[in-house]
């Protein structure tokens, strides 16, 4: 089943594995890929711009208001990235039942035993280093991939909560699907509130998330970010995951 | 009772030009077109003056020391002769038996026909024993007084949200207006609202003889339809990012924007950038101090004024939305040095295992 990478026996006993021991899968289609990295773009760009409309800087200095708008631009810069990380989101929902068998739904909800058993592995393994027999995944692993549904629900709140400010800016009726959740968090400005704190939400995922996927290039060699640049990744033989 | 306004003011000796420049004023107050005019007037030569109670429940009084102070006088005056004010506790000149039995008649004689203005919130704790008026609950006569009423104004935020009775703890269990009646409630909040404001509404219930069009929330679009931020002159220091960052400095003289003192401009819906206080004096922003958001649910409860966002519930004080999240982004950052470190020594013995039976150059 699973191929250990760290510490197995049989891996010294193989010495180097062969070239030919190897086979290139695609597992990172284009929708994924894109996905990702407009994802990835837009989340950056939305917490430092998130961050200074919360903490406005006196950066720039004009004699007269009318000459700069510069702060202007930060919340234009926000909400453009608000509108590409929504698009984005709901083409990777489209892809979760149109895509390849790495891209499915059923990965990111822990619906099945086997999943809750991948994640125990992973927590005793991988994360707590206690057991060293580590297991190799050519998609997402369970509790990656849970996470990743942790953070949709993150940015489905950070959506209704972003597109309830901004209601009131727009005359389109799209942007005023969620004004029903301003009452419920106790007006604008518990909207506002909320919507900062969920700020840090994706401060923290992107910490983890950035170094598990060094761990995972560095210790076990998977090629996880050449992957989600290229959308190949290299199959061991005898590797059925 | 029984007269037409028109004949009332005839009565109280206004020409007929007064009685048409009333009209006019009426027309734009509530926000009708010059071609309305007409129809006013007509309106006000046939409608028989409307019958008004004002109720006063958990309140401090500031809606009706606005009220008085609208600055339109002659309206303002014209109002209260046109209304017929039948009952108010701080106004009215009966007292005791008398003045409950003009509240009951208007009740019975009026019934359907009557307009409720409600100022202040309802105790519900302790069967409302917090706010009792003649013997009876605020509750018992809210439900009373709304039963056969034509229309229900819950003036200011007391009675729009519960205002600072409803702060918490909420001793009292202080509730809005809306959340009593079962018939659509006018919410028009402030503390107070501005008077020109809750003139504009009285006059559009007068003058079009229905509910001004409101919002999700019961506020008049008219005067709630925009946030003070939206309107704000100040504004364009703000998209310009020129802040005051502490109340003496040069770019609080400069009049820059207020955001960084607190300013609730951006959450607040209210009309104070537009009509202003004190027939038009000045409003909060205008001299010098930020919006605190006194016509947005809840208030009193983020607290600091003097600070973008509230505190973090369950945090202890001091402790902004920045700091919780700053401070648990530096643990998951240790957490991850940690892991990198542990993981370093394990990659070594990895190594060295897998290279084992290497030979040797
Ligand atoms: C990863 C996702 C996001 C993050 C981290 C984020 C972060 C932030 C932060 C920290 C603020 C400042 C709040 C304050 O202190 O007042 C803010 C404001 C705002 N955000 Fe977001 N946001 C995100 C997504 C969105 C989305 C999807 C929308 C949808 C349109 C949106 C719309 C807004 C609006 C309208 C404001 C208020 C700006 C203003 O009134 O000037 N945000 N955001
Ligand atoms: S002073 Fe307040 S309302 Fe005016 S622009 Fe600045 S933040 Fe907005
Ligand atoms: S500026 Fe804000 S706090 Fe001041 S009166 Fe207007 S709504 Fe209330």
């Amino acid at each position: 089943m699973s191929t250990p990478a760290i510490g197995a026996a049989n891996a010294r006993r193989s010495g180097h594995d062969q070239p030919s021991d190897y086979k290139r899968i695609y597992v990172w289609q284009f929708p994924v890929r894109l996905f990702h990295w407009a994802t990835a773009a837009s989340i950056v760009l939305l917490c430092i711009t998130g961050f200074l409309i919360g903490h406005p800087l006196n950066a720039f200095y004009a004699a007269e208001a009318y000459h700069q708008y510069w702060f202007g631009w930060v919340r234009f810069v926000h909400f453009t990235a608000a509108f590409v990380l929504m698009a984005v989101q709901i083409l990777r929902l489209y892809w979760a039942f149109a895509g390849n068998r790495y891209a499915n739904w059923r990965h990111f909800l822990p619906l099945t035993r086997a999943q809750w058993e991948d994640i125990e592995n992973l927590i005793s393994t991988e994360i707590s280093q206690i057991r060293k027999q580590e297991r190799y995944h050519m998609g997402h692993n369970s509790l990656a991939a849970t996470t990743y549904f942790v953070m949709f629900l993150a940015f489905l709140f950070q959506t209704a909560t972003g597109l309830a400010l901004y209601a009131h800016m727009s005359d389109a009726r799209l942007t005023h699907i969620f004004n029903w959740i301003v009452p419920l968090l106790g007006g604008d400005a518990g909207v506002r509130f909320w919507h900062h704190l969920f700020l840090w939400a994706f401060v923290l995922f992107i910490i983890v998330h950035v170094y598990l996927v060094l761990y995972d290039d560095y210790v076990k060699g998977g090629g996880e970010i050449s992957a989600m640049i290229s959308g190949w990744k290299f199959k061991r033989n005898g590797n059925e995951r | 009772m029984g007269q037409t306004i028109w004949q009332s003011m005839q009565q109280k000796g206004y020409s007929r030009r007064e009685f048409l420049q009333f009209c006019s004023a009426a027309a734009a107050m509530a926000g009708l077109s010059q071609s309305s005019i007409g129809q006013v007037v007509s309106a006000f030569e046939t409608q028989t003056r409307p019958a008004v109670v004002w109720m006063h429940f958990q309140e401090c009084t500031c809606c009706s020391e606005s009220f008085i102070r609208a600055s339109h006088p002659t309206v303002a005056d014209v109002l209260f002769d046109v209304l017929s004010l039948n009952y108010t506790e701080t106004l009215m000149a009966p007292a005791g038996f008398q003045a409950e039995k003009s509240l009951e008649d208007t009740i019975r004689d009026q019934a359907g026909k009557y307009i409720v203005l409600v100022e202040g919130s309802v105790p519900l704790a302790a069967d409302g024993v917090y706010c009792m008026v003649g013997g009876k609950s605020a509750e018992a006569i809210l439900q009373t007084v709304a039963k056969d009423a034509a229309a229900v104004v819950a003036w200011g935020n007391c009675a729009s949200n519960g205002c600072v009775q409803s702060a918490k703890p909420n001793p009292t269990q202080a509730t809005p207006i809306h959340k009593l009646v079962d018939k659509p409630v006018i919410n028009v909040p402030g503390c107070p609202p501005i008077a020109d404001v809750m003139m504009g509404i009285v006059t559009h219930l007068l003058v079009v003889g229905e509910t001004p069009e409101l919002d999700d929330t019961g506020r008049p679009r008219e005067f709630y339809g925009r946030r003070v931020h939206d309107t704000c002159y100040r504004r364009a220091n703000y998209d310009a990012g020129l802040f005051v960052e502490a109340w003496d400095d040069e770019n609080a003289r400069k009049g820059y924007c207020l955001f960084k003192m607190g300013c609730r401009g951006p959450v607040t819906y209210n009309a104070c950038a537009v009509v202003k206080w004190n027939e038009g004096t000045s409003y909060p922003i205008q001299s010098g101090h930020g919006c605190i958001g006194c016509s947005e649910a809840g208030f009193w409860d983020n607290e600091p004024f003097y600070q973008h966002l509230p505190e973090v519930p369950g945090f202890g004080i001091e402790s902004t939305a920045d700091k919780v999240g700053g401070t648990l982004g530096l643990v998951t950052l240790a957490g991850v040095a940690t892991h990198a470190v542990l993981t370093n020594i394990r990659k070594k013995s990895v190594i060295a295992e897998q290279h084992r039976d290497d030979p040797k150059e």
